[in-house]
């Protein structure tokens, strides 16, 4: 059933204030959400007072600050800083964002910072992927094929079909679209959500893959394919501007082409 | 506390094979009731303040009653369609979810029956 309550648990208290700003010109509040599995208390959101003209200019690089002088405790993904490798994923200003791309001064008043939605909380902003992952994993991402490739050399495309997979292929896998999404939040065990759609649509739109109508098979469930439900807010929150909804509503229109 | 893996539970009970039509029957009603709704209203305005005898000899010519007894099919076939997907999406519990999905099947077939009843016992001078 829908939870319109979070779980007693779940309640969110308030944290600790740390200011370590020291009297600068230029502050930032960042209220965090933080949690612990090993103290058995619910979470809080802890607030930290930046100098930011001691700081870079991107959310993950107040993130980092914290981490490195005020509270080393503070948990959380990062890696590329650079919106490549979508590690750094996170509900900032009540949207799912990649950290390391989101500027501090875009947000206006204090900066809050949540894990993604709906995912189980490991640690602080660190959430479970394992469904997620496990998703993308069903729709075997990968070049299925039974012709072998020419002798010699790679197998080809045409310029036109290469722009097929445009927009498709630059996914990071990063899980904002995903948990951004009601239909997913309520039915995440069998929704296969926006991103997996998005990389399934990446394989069906491939022009060297021979596997299209098992591609379809596969999706050609109630649940898996057809929660979407149109509500948009996966291309709404996407950070690298991508289209999950029109994906998933182009894998719609084959199944219509075939039936 | 389950052990299933994650990708056992990904693949679950497999694909159900269908929902291409359920999708597309949807969007068909939806299509069909935009001009029938708008001659519904319009049609409702101008009997505005009639009689009964009136309407019933309104509603006997068969353009009238044909559409009408499409505007019935349409509007309960869409809503047998929506609401069971409403109900898919949030009654999670196995025991109501089949409840209330028997429920809306029984229902929009029932009201959507009476109401062609209605129209055609009208139309043939009942």
């Amino acid at each position: 059933m829908v939870e319109f309550n979070l779980p007693a648990n779940s309640k969110v208290g308030k944290g600790k204030t740390v200011n370590s700003a020291n009297g600068a010109a230029r502050t930032k509040t960042f209220k965090v959400y933080r949690w612990n599995p090993d103290d058995g208390n619910n979470p809080v959101v802890d607030t930290f007072v930046i100098d930011l003209d001691r700081c870079g200019p991107m959310v993950l690089d107040a993130i980092i600050m914290i981490k490195n002088e005020i509270d080393p405790t503070l948990t959380f993904r990062r890696s590329c800083r650079e919106g490549v490798c979508g590690s750094c994923a996170m509900n900032i200003d009540g949207t799912n964002t990649l950290a390391c791309t989101k500027a501090t001064e875009d947000v206006s008043g204090d900066v809050s910072i949540y894990p993604l939605p709906h995912l189980p909380v490991i640690k602080d902003l660190v959430g479970d992927m394992s469904m997620f992952y496990a998703q993308y994993a069903s729709v075997t991402p990968w070049l299925q094929a039974d012709s072998p490739p020419p002798e010699g050399q790679e197998r080809l495309q045409s310029r036109e079909d290469r722009a097929q997979i445009d927009g498709l292929w630059e996914c990071i896998l990063c899980a904002c679209c995903s948990t951004s999404c009601p239909s997913y939040w309520w039915n995440g065990e069998r929704y296969l959500g926006p991103a997996a759609l998005l990389q399934a649509y990446r394989w069906i739109a491939d022009s060297r893959d021979e596997a299209t109508g098992e591609r379809l098979d596969a999706l050609e469930d109630p649940f898996r394919l057809y929660r979407c439900h149109t509500i948009m807010n996966c291309t709404k929150t996407c950070p690298k501007s991508l289209n999950p909804a029109k994906a998933i509503a182009e894998i719609k229109k084959k199944m219509l082409e075939r039936r | 506390m389950s052990h299933r893996t994650p990708a056992g539970r990904v693949h679950g009970l497999g694909s159900a094979q269908h929902g291409v039509d359920h999708w597309w029957g949807q969007r068909l009603t939806a299509l069909a009731l935009v001009p029938l709704v708008i001659w519904f209203c319009i049609s409702l305005v101008g009997l505005v303040g009639a009689d009964h005898a009136t309407f019933t000899k309104w509603l006997s010519t068969p353009g009238r009653a044909v559409t009408m007894l499409l505007l019935i099919l349409a509007t309960f076939y869409h809503m047998k369609l929506g609401l069971q997907v409403v109900i898919e999406d949030y009654v999670h519990s196995r025991g109501w979810n089949i409840t209330l999905l028997v429920l809306n099947s029984f229902a929009c077939v029932l009201l959507g029956t009476a109401s062609a009843f209605a129209v055609i016992k009208v139309a043939l001078g009942g």
